[in-house]
């Protein structure tokens, strides 16, 4: 079906168009003088002003718990003047960034989604926070996310859930559903994810965005705030292949504060993205994550988009992963375990929240035990429970010991599965994107959301997600890619490849169909901005 | 029988340090029964002769010069916590008093 740009939402002026430019354009354009990045930050308040309300109020897209206004038309000036003295600045200088505010920010309050963080403002910049800073990249704000990344529907949010931009009344997925509608619903041009299970990538599927989870070690884990540390990468959020990789090419690299950073330097993401050429790529189609539990919507937008490869010369082969059927348990086991021991850092004595017991003696222990009772959502609390009882004496090989029994099973399918193809390919999520309150009651059909994505984690690969067209319900199907760990290029390569042979059969990119979205009052702090 | 009474969840929210009401109880025995049962398939499916994986790269520690570098200053890492006093962290008592 083909975009018609008619239907997009706001006045036709300057300002519109700035918020639909791409990061490529925008950064092209600032480079050559021919926009100022404070312009181009001002029309993204602009757009978060009309769009986005703030979550809990009941309307709007609600992607954004804090705005950063001021801070960011002050990174945005500082850009434009020190482009105007003749200063060679980074290619991305000025183009403005959204972080899920699972990533610290020095001077910006970060609290993951929780009220047991409420009002916490870190001392301290994530080293990936640090990149974007010194490449001058005015940071809009902070977006909203499940409690501590634990979900798949935003709706885990303490703050109440962000709105799905192609159907308010359905969820953006989770847990980044924030920075994937804040990309979608053209408030930022980029913004920064973490995936743990598939916080990047299946947002991205429902919102009809692009995002990347790099190999394991990729991005910096400095200054996320940990859930489970063997599976958590911070990753891009994008509208384009192309911006996604440009984003992912500052953020990435080695760290010496980060024990699990990998040593190598980024490769070149941008150029991959950039070649189009899939002749000769063997793309091996995973049959396990292709069939049962799958939408017949989805499966057609999937297969169709195979077809086109093929077509472009791609080899394409049916691969066996046979392993992947038991990801799902495994990493409900890894996750909670290792989710438990980090979040034992919210204990109420040196950040956050600290509520004292309502009855008896108050000691360190108790008014840890009060604080957390009160301070965690009901998610984090099942999440924690199960982690204490997967490591409990006497469970702890049953459990624990299997699933990582299992993870050794996934790696060696990956394994199996690169010697047919160069990289691997299935829907990103089994549905398009579900009304908001249909699964919050139901946590095994939540969790079932991240089925495709999951095995990525286990095995510590890269994979991306991007728009493979409109299921008849008018709503996004996402197209996965997996590669195998620390070929992060060749997710980019056929990512974009594949992207623009869709695109010149949409006659535009996929985001331009979405349709208007309503203007809802602004929130005081970016009213004023 | 399910695996998980609200006792056996009492138990381990008292292990995790975390308060629970009555109500929750209940409903965290139920959910996490059905949870426990979905996933519990992963110990039928691997054999004594795999590995376990703890990490997905075969990473080697790393480590740095031992010399001393910059910390934070302490009154910002104190600007964030519920108390404060004399530069360090105020915290209610450690021991019951018997």
């Amino acid at each position: 079906m083909a975009p018609s740009a008619d239907r997009s939402s706001g006045p036709q002026n300057g300002a519109d168009e700035l918020v639909r430019a791409s990061a490529a354009d925008l950064a092209r354009r600032l480079t050559a003088g021919e926009v100022t990045s404070e312009d181009v930050v001002r029309a993204h308040l602009d757009r978060i002003a009309a769009v986005d309300g703030a979550p809990g109020d009941g309307r709007g897209v609600a992607a954004y718990l804090h705005v950063s206004g001021e801070e960011a038309l002050a990174t945005a000036r500082d850009v434009d003047a020190r482009r105007a003295a003749g200063e060679q600045l980074h290619a991305l200088a000025g183009v403005p960034v959204a972080v899920k505010d699972v990533v610290v920010t020095r001077g910006t309050p970060t609290t993951a989604g929780s009220k047991i963080l409420e009002g916490w403002v870190p001392p301290y910049d994530a080293t990936l926070v640090e990149r974007l800073r010194v490449a001058g990249m005015p940071v809009l704000g902070k977006t909203n996310m499940d409690e501590f990344a634990m979900g798949s529907s935003t709706e885990h949010s303490a703050y109440g859930p962000t709105r799905n931009p192609w159907d308010t009344s359905r969820t953006p997925g989770g847990s980044g559903g924030g920075s994937a509608a804040a990309v979608a619903a053209f408030e930022a041009p980029l913004a920064v994810g973490t995936d743990t299970g598939g916080s990047i990538r299946q947002p991205a599927a429902v919102t009809g965005s692009v995002g990347v989870k790099p190999t394991y070690g990729g991005i910096s884990r400095y200054g996320l705030i940990a859930m489970a540390s063997s599976l958590d990468q911070a990753g891009p959020c994008a509208r384009s292949v192309l911006d996604a990789a440009l984003l992912h090419e500052v953020m990435g690299g080695h760290d010496p504060r980060d024990a699990t950073s990998l040593p190598d330097p980024v490769g070149p993401l941008a150029e991959a993205a950039r070649s189009r050429d899939v002749r000769g790529m063997r793309v091996g189609v995973v049959r396990e994550l292709t069939g049962e539990g799958f939408s017949a919507e989805v499966m057609a937008s999937f297969r169709s988009a195979v077809d086109l490869l093929a077509d472009a010369g791609a080899e394409v082969v049916e691969v066996s992963c046979p392993t992947f059927a038991h990801a799902l348990d495994a990493y409900y086991l890894v996750m909670p375990s290792e989710a438990s021991s980090n979040l034992a850092r919210f204990d109420g004595m040196r950040f956050g929240l600290r509520v004292e017991p309502s009855e008896g003696p108050v000691t360190a222990e108790r008014v840890m035990a009060a604080t957390r009772g009160a301070g965690f959502g009901p998610e984090v609390k099942r999440r924690i429970i199960l982690g204490t009882y997967a490591l409990s004496a006497g469970y702890y090989d049953a459990y624990y010991g299997s699933a990582q029994k299992v993870r050794t099973l996934v790696q060696r399918d990956f394994a199996a599965a690169h010697e047919q193809a160069d990289v691997l390919v299935s829907p990103t999520a089994p549905t398009t994107a579900f009304p908001l309150g249909s699964r919050l009651d139901d946590p095994l059909a939540m969790y079932a959301a991240d089925i495709a994505t999951i095995p990525a984690n286990l095995a510590g690969v890269p994979g991306m997600s991007l728009p493979s067209g409109l299921a008849a319900d008018g709503l996004p199907v996402g197209f996965q890619v997996m590669a195998p760990a620390r070929a992060d290029e060749r997710l980019y390569r056929l990512g974009g490849a594949l992207e623009a042979l869709l695109e010149d059969r949409w006659g535009g990119p996929l985001l331009a169909s979405a349709p208007a979205l309503d203007t809802v009052p602004a929130r005081p702090e970016v009213a004023t901005a | 029988m399910p695996a998980l009474s609200p006792d056996d969840v009492a138990r381990l929210a008292a292990l995790a340090r975390i308060d629970l009401e009555p109500a929750e109880l209940e409903r965290l025995a139920g959910e996490l029964d059905a949870v426990v049962a979905a996933v519990a398939s992963v110990s039928s499916v691997v054999s004594d002769d795999v590995p376990a994986t703890s990490h997905p790269l075969p990473l080697v520690d790393v480590y740095r010069e031992d010399v001393v570098e910059p910390s934070l200053p302490a009154e910002d890492v104190l600007a964030g916590a519920p108390a404060a006093q004399d530069g360090r962290f105020l915290v209610p008592q450690i021991l019951e008093e018997d």
